[in-house]
């Protein structure tokens, strides 16, 4: 326990208790009614028993899909819910019957191997999910075991009623109700982000009854009895009683410590199991993540019915002219092919039963043609998928050292997807900056401290073209890189008046003292004295606030101390020169929220003033200063201005005096308005607040910056370059979004900016008023009128780039139904958009707006909770595995560390991905109608009577064996252009995202290729066999010899057309591609070996027939390559003539071009269009409003 | 710091997980596209012109005699004819033999519009009874010629043994008998693996279930090469079937005359019966197909590579010009 009691303080009273909010109304009288019926005996060995109560369900945590019993029919059944997989089902039962035209084991196999393939994939991913439910399982919390004795426990034993203790820092086991905690008053901090996203710290605290027994010992003889609600997926409300003592103590959320949630700043709680395992609330309040699929998947489903009609028409057709021929064969007594004995036919042939034997056929065509849809390609597909993931997870370059984080592809099926996006809408804080705040710039008494440059000004001047950062080596720019030892996290403040106890020097001493006092009392974070060296860190709910107090530290204002009701710091006496030690006795807090937008606290420091320290955002603090207290304002504004430009945040910072008798009077009230429980508690905390907060006398400004992460502008740049639109959503204000706008070349000087804000003086008027309806109007018709101006502004130019700003409480009425598309319209035409202010809410609404509106892939990337809606709304969520914790990561498809990494992931494992994916999808159905139709052309020979030209096993190890394994080494391992070139050429992208590689007009294309190949082989073959003798010992080709050719030429046919489509050959192309021809031959010779009854017509055909033959092996040749001449010639004139920018940039490769910078800028540049953002289109179109007269005068080259 | 690298996270570097595996990236040069057509040009003009030489060196007479051998009375209704048993049905054949045949000279019969890959014709028969005397009554797929009235099992069952083909052929030249040899038209796999050498035909042809030949009761299957022949199904309706093997040469503008008992009916299905004497080569029969396709595919592959030498010459473009894009051309919006 340590130093457990020296901390015991009782915050309870310095908060205001918002979450915490007792619900009274509903209180007490449905316990033991119906939903309320769940009895916990706390402390009872065994729980829940006294009397032989209901069992409650363990603390065992499933997230698995199946059991081991399950697994079976359960994985199966998810197999058959595919339409072609049932279809394969389907004809494999049928197969069973008279129907086939094959062996049933021949056409069960490849269904087994290929569904096989997949259900061994899904128990390898679920086997994964048990090991990690396993380790939450296994993970171990002090459980009370009786005589006050604590001994540690697996999560998974627990149960429902025992005790525990969970100590600083760990997770909430179940949901608790907490019973006492180190604190004296029985509260404690808990860190909901996995439950809600929030990273302020929550309150709880326990009973007053129970808060005393708070020590091992103390448990030996407690008893209690909860009544409450059943589990339920609330996860604000709890509803019971505590039978404790004799007395019953309602019980609110206030005392439930729900599982997911963390313990901080609490050493250790005490508190009772309610609810365990699936009853949790986290748990029942989880949803399924919505599953996505790819837009090719999607097409790919389209290319399969596409096929499904193919086959069903041509089985049509067939079993019509078979119906036809067949009923002709008997003509009364008559005969025709009586060598069929038509006669005496059963009724599969039976011509006097036609049209039944018609109908029959029809299965049996499908049963034929069913090779006509790749079976292994949906198999196919998952297993490149996830071998394309191991790639991305592996890959080092999107590696982050210092977190050690490597990049992790949550889900597999959206690989291809990557290589398409049209619009990513990104998070600003934490995404495209770090979110850790530096204290980097001040403004005292109307003076600007701070030497620091920041991001946003190092880009600037590079914009500028400051000599200055031409030569690139200013002290500024290097001293945080160059020393990191002396940096300290959250502080690089430079000013030389100010640090080291300068500051008792400058002119204003006194208000510097003050603003520094501030700096160390105004704020609610929790020091820690490390006791060994003495120095201080803080726990604060956000990163700004631990930089106010690092930096006030840093100067020399050290806090070090928080009570129950004082805050003590160590300051520098400007008198005596020495440290010295004071403490403020702290009266109220009045807490920051978004709507008052600034934080103050009252204290009466040592000679028994009263003070009101308060800092807030400029728009509220400037209003809020007496006047005297505006003594500095003209120059303070002026640097806050300075500040908001480069890019950093502010906060004014002011304070007053407060005479007792005002401060009773305040107190009155405020506690008051506190302790209320009517609905409109908030107004009256904020009426009492707003009373005080008054009158205040300005000290100064802060700046802290938000930097922006490394490589961010140079990514951004690129992305812009291939094309892809970049949208900033960001909860911030507007003046940070434009800054880090401009800081990341998303906005530059020559852009139009088409700003959408409601701030027009009569709508502010009719927010006076108060009358929502008005309100809602004017904003709605305020905000059309401006998108509508913003378009007629966008269509009057077309070279111009423009960029939109909105804030969120625009967007609220720009996403509403009726003017949503005009917006989208606005805003697809804009270079850049930034919605600020915006709430996660509409976040997602955006996202959505922009992916169903457009109908173009997007994609969200961010790293905060609040994104969490936006990531799962868009095509592909992206999370930032950064600082604010996990939850857009485990909502995400794809988990990075860092937003620069997007680059690679987009415009080289994307790329890469969407090509493979795409050129193997359209090899799947390629080889596939190769070998259908050569399958149909037999079967028209054969007066369409179900015969198919090959052996059983030939047909059904074709999909399996022959063709697949270098389809899925295309899939996985082709790459059109290295990775470095996908980066030199960013452009490349847009073959994705425009899909060109996956338009109908190629899937048919390669459809006809397949149909044509098919042909070519088919007549040559069956012409140049027959009907003469093949060889030299005059034998006639039977249906044997003529079937294995034409199957041998349709395997290397497909084999080699897969190494004319293939770009890039390594040693496992060439293994795949020559080893599936081998083992053509390898299976003839095998197969041809076993006994005649088991290999029927291909006995020996290799060996004896075809191997001796000459004309087999011309043949052979002949129409490998005479089926591969159409596509080469195509390929050989578009390459040359009408090549797509992925093969111009084969071509320089090729040529060597690619060292040569004037040709690679020629290439490049084409990919900038006057809209394109990012840096590399500033400078240009910087050069170009320079040079532009000297471009007119020069004749093109 | 051992510590820390092993857990570390960090991928592993191998130039297989960057995938920077070392590979052959070829594209489709100007070079490559005209080497590959000269190549196959060269390659393939030369096969066609060896190939067609062969076929050429064939003889081949052809002579189709299911119609003349119908005599006038029968000929509005052959179907009588054929199956009326008093008729005789010899016929004979007077051939004119254009060119020396070398022997050996092979014997075909050749049927056409007939389906022996009908798949109800395929599947008729019983690859075990053939080869195994005691699964003599495995007939299951042999329906309906699978048992006799006596519901014995015939052997060999199925359509396909039913229908076999019982024209016969006998060929004389200048008065003087020439010799069919009807060994060794069959594969030896069938003798050996397919057909049992102790299965002897039983009910065949009985019953008024009669189709096509009898068998000699006393041969064993695997003797009896006219049924193996018969039985290794053809794969088109026009094919042609090995009858008999003539080892003397036959000179050339000699008259042979052929003997033929005309017994097979193919006039119910509108089909037709070609006798074929032919020599073979090193690819065959006569087949000029081969020889004329890769002849013109070669062509083509030259002419190809004319065509692409002077687009190159005349029409050089500028590689890698992006201005050729479709979104350089029509701007994405």
């Amino acid at each position: 326990m340590g130093t457990g009691r020296t901390k015991r303080v009782h915050f309870s009273k310095i908060y205001s208790f918002q979450c915490g909010r007792r619900r009274y109304d509903d209180d007490g009288s449905q316990i033991g009614g119906p939903g309320f019926s769940r009895v916990v005996y706390c402390n009872e060995t065994g729980g829940v028993s006294e009397g032989g109560q209901s069992y409650y369900a363990d603390n065992y945590m499933r997230s698995t899909k199946y059991t081991p019993m399950s697994f079976f029919p359960k994985s199966l059944f998810e197999q058959f819910r595919r339409v072609a997989n049932f279809f394969f089902l389907v004809t494999a039962i049928l197969s069973f019957t008279e129907l086939a035209p094959y062996s049933a084991v021949s056409a069960v196999l490849p269904l087994i191997v290929v569904i096989a393939a997949s259900m061994v994939k899904e128990g390898i991913e679920d086997w994964q999910r048990k090991q990690q439910d396993h380790e939450v399982n296994n993970r171990k919390v002090k459980v009370h075991r009786g005589g006050g004795v604590f001994e540690s426990r697996q999560w998974k034993k627990l149960k429902v009623g025992d005790i525990v203790k969970v100590e600083k820092d760990e997770f909430f086991p179940a949901d608790l109700l907490l019973l006492s905690s180190s604190y004296e008053d029985a509260i404690c901090y808990v860190e909901t982000m996995n439950l809600d996203g929030e990273t302020n710290l929550k309150l709880k605290q326990s009973l007053e009854a129970t808060s005393t027994i708070n020590d091992d010992s103390s448990f030996s003889n407690f008893k209690a009895a909860v009544k409450c609600e059943d589990p339920n997926a609330s996860l604000y409300t709890f509803v019971g009683t505590m039978e404790f003592q004799g007395q019953q103590y309602p019980l609110s959320p206030q005392q439930l410590l729900l599982r997911g949630s963390k313990l901080r700043n609490t050493d250790y709680i005490y508190g009772a199991v309610i609810f365990t395992g699936h009853d949790t609330k986290v748990i029942q309040n989880s949803t399924e993540p919505p599953s996505k699929r790819s837009g090719i998947e999607r097409r790919m489903d389209s290319v399969i019915y596409f096929m499904f009609f193919i086959m069903f028409l041509t089985a049509f057709l067939g079993s019509v002219y078979f119906g036809i021929v067949t009923k002709n064969d008997l003509d009364g007594d008559r005969q025709k092919r009586w060598y069929l004995a038509p006669d005496r036919s059963d009724i599969y042939f039976d011509p006097n039963r036609a049209p039944i034997a018609a109908i029959y056929h029809f299965l049996t065509d499908l049963l034929l043609y069913s090779y006509l849809i790749p079976i292994s390609l949906y198999v196919s597909i998952e297993v490149v998928k996830v071998l394309q993931t191991i790639f991305i997870n592996n890959d080092i370059h999107m590696y982050y050292e210092e977190a050690d984080k490597p990049a992790h592809a949550r889900t597999s099926n959206l690989t291809e997807e990557l290589g398409q996006i049209n619009t990513i809408l990104s998070d600003k804080t934490g995404t495209l900056t770090c979110n850790s705040m530096e204290f980097i710039k001040c403004s005292i008494a109307g003076t600007a401290y701070g030497r620091g440059v920041t991001e946003v000004e190092k880009a600037m001047a590079k914009r500028m073209g400051s000599p200055l950062i031409v030569n690139g080596r200013d002290k500024y720019f290097d001293d945080d890189d160059n020393d990191p030892s002396l940096s300290v996290k959250g502080y690089n403040f430079e000013d030389e008046r100010i640090t080291n106890g300068y500051w008792i020097h400058e002119p204003h001493s006194d208000v510097i003292q003050k603003f520094f006092r501030l700096l160390a009392i105004c704020h609610t974070a929790i020091p820690d004295v490390d006791e060994e060296t003495g120095k201080v860190t803080y726990e604060a709910e956000s990163p700004d606030e631990a930089a106010f107090v690092i930096a006030a530290r840093e100067l020399g204002f050290e806090f070090y101390k928080r009570t129950q009701t004082t805050v003590s710091f160590v300051e520098l006496d400007p008198v005596s020169k020495k440290r010295v030690e004071r403490t403020y006795e702290l009266l109220n807090v009045l807490e920051f929220n978004s709507a008052r937008k600034r934080m103050s606290v009252i204290v009466k420091d040592e000679d028994g003033k009263l003070l009101l320290l308060s800092k807030g955002a400029d728009s509220v603090m400037f209003a809020r200063l007496a006047k005297n207290g505006r003594e500095f304002e003209e120059n303070t504004k002026k640097h806050v201005n300075q500040y908001a430009d480069a890019g950093l945040r502010t906060l004014i910072l002011a304070y007053r005096e407060v005479t007792d008798k005002e401060y009773e009077a305040f107190n009155e009230k405020f506690t008051e308005a506190k302790n209320s429980v009517s609905a409109d508690r908030d107004d009256l905390i904020d009426e009492a607040t707003a009373e005080i907060e008054k009158d205040l006398i300005l000290l100064g400004a802060t700046a802290v910056e938000d930097k922006l992460q490394k490589g961010v502008p140079e990514c951004i740049d690129k992305l812009a370059q291939a094309g892809i639109k970049i949208w900033v959503l960001t909860g911030d204000k507007m003046e940070t979004a434009i800054n880090i706008g401009f800081s990341c070349s998303l906005l530059r000087e020559g852009m139009k900016q088409i700003t959408i804000i409601l701030e027009s003086p009569e709508i502010i008027a009719a927010e006076k008023e108060g009358d929502e309806n008005v309100i809602a109007k004017i904003s709605k018709e305020s905000v059309k009128k401006q998108i509508l101006a913003g378009k007629a502004q966008l269509s009057a130019s077309t070279s111009e780039a423009f960029a939109l700003i909105i804030d969120g409480k625009s967007l609220a009425y720009a996403l509403r139904d009726s003017i949503k598309n005009t917006f989208l319209e606005l805003a697809v035409g804009c270079a850049s958009v930034i919605c600020c202010r915006s709430s996660p809410k509409q976040k997602a609404l955006v996202t959505r707006l922009v992916k169903e509106g457009t109908g173009k892939t997007t994609l969200a990337i961010g790293d905060g909770a609040n994104d969490v809606g936006m990531l799962q709304e868009a095509d592909i969520g992206i999370g930032i595995s950064g600082v604010e914790g996990m939850q857009a990561v485990m909502s995400s498809d794809i988990a990075i560390a860092q937003f620069r990494f997007l680059e690679r992931l987009l415009l080289v494992h994307g790329h890469w991905c969407y090509r493979r994916i795409s050129s193997m999808i359209c090899y799947f159905f390629y080889k596939n109608i190769v070998f259908g139709t050569t399958i149909f052309l037999y079967e028209a020979y054969a007066s369409f009577s179900g015969q198919a030209a090959y052996n059983d096993w030939y047909l059904s190890l074709y999909n399996v064996f022959f063709t697949s394994l270098p389809a899925i080494a295309l899939g996985v391992f082709d790459q059109d252009v290295s990775a470095r070139f996908c980066l030199k050429f960013p452009l490349l992208y847009q073959e994705g995202v425009q899909n060109t590689l996956f338009r109908w007009r190629r899937i048919f294309g390669w459809m006809l290729n397949g149909l044509a190949s098919s042909v070519i082989i088919f007549f040559l073959c069956i012409r140049a066999l027959d009907p003469e003798a093949y060889n030299k010992n005059g034998k006639t080709a039977g249906l044997e010899v003529v079937g294995t050719t034409i199957y041998t030429c349709v395997v290397w046919v497909v084999n080699c057309q897969m190494a004319l489509a293939v770009n890039y050959f390594t040693l496992i192309q060439h293994i795949f591609i020559w080893g599936g021809i081998i083992l053509w031959y390898l299976f003839l010779l095998g197969y041809g070996a076993m006994p005649a009854t088991i290999s029927t017509t291909a006995y020996k055909v290799f060996v004896e027939t075809l191997a001796p033959a000459p004309s087999y092996w011309f043949v052979t040749l002949f129409a490998s390559i005479a089926a591969l001449i159409p596509y080469f010639c195509y390929n050989a004139v578009q390459m040359r003539f009408f090549p797509a920018y992925h093969g111009m940039i084969q071509w320089i490769r090729h040529e060597g071009n690619c060292e040569d910078p004037e040709y690679v800028q020629m290439v490049r540049q084409r990919s900038i269009r006057t809209t394109t953002v990012g840096y590399t289109a500033r400078s240009i179109a910087r050069d170009n409003t320079l040079s532009h007269l000297n471009l007119e005068r020069q004749p093109p080259k | 710091m051992d510590q820390k690298n092993k857990n570390s996270k960090k991928p592993v570097y191998s130039k297989f997980s960057q995938q920077e595996l070392p590979a052959w990236k070829p594209i489709l040069t100007p070079g490559w596209v005209i080497a590959s057509y000269i190549t196959i040009g060269a390659l393939f003009i030369p096969i066609g012109l060896l190939a067609w030489t062969a076929s050429d060196s064939v003889v081949e007479i052809v002579d189709r005699y299911d119609e003349a051998c119908v005599p006038d009375d029968f000929s509005k209704n052959p179907q009588s004819y054929i199956q009326n048993p008093n008729i005789k049905k010899t016929c004979t054949r007077s051939i004119k033999v254009p060119k020396k045949l070398v022997a050996p000279i092979f014997v075909y019969y050749q049927l056409e519009n007939f389906y022996q890959n009908h798949r109800r014709f395929v599947k008729s028969r019983s690859d075990k009874q053939l080869r195994d005397v005691k699964a003599e009554n495995d007939t299951k797929f042999c329906l309906p010629i699978a048992y006799d009235y006596d519901n014995k099992p015939i052997v060999p069952c199925g359509l396909i043994a039913w229908s076999l083909f019982n024209d016969t052929y006998k060929i004389s030249t200048r008065g003087k008998d020439i010799s069919i040899e009807k060994k060794g038209i069959a594969w030896k796999s069938d003798a050996k693996a397919k057909f049992g050498s102790n299965v002897y035909p039983k009910n065949f042809q009985k019953d008024g279930l009669i189709g096509g030949a009898t068998l000699d009761e006393s041969i064993p299957l695997s003797e009896q090469e006219d049924l193996m022949v018969w039985m290794r199904t053809a794969a088109l309706p026009t094919f042609r079937k090995l009858y008999g093997k003539i080892n003397t040469d036959i000179e050339a503008h000699d008259t042979i005359k052929v003997e033929i008992q005309n017994n097979y009916n193919t006039y119910k299905f509108g089909g037709r019966k070609k006798l074929v004497l032919s020599t073979t080569t090193w690819i065959g029969g006569k087949n000029d197909f081969v020889g004329m396709a890769y002849i013109s595919v070669g062509g083509i592959c030259l002419f190809m590579a004319i065509n692409f030498i002077l687009l190159y010459v005349f029409r050089p473009r500028r590689l890698g010009d992006p201005s050729y894009l479709s979104w350089n051309r029509h701007p994405i919006t």
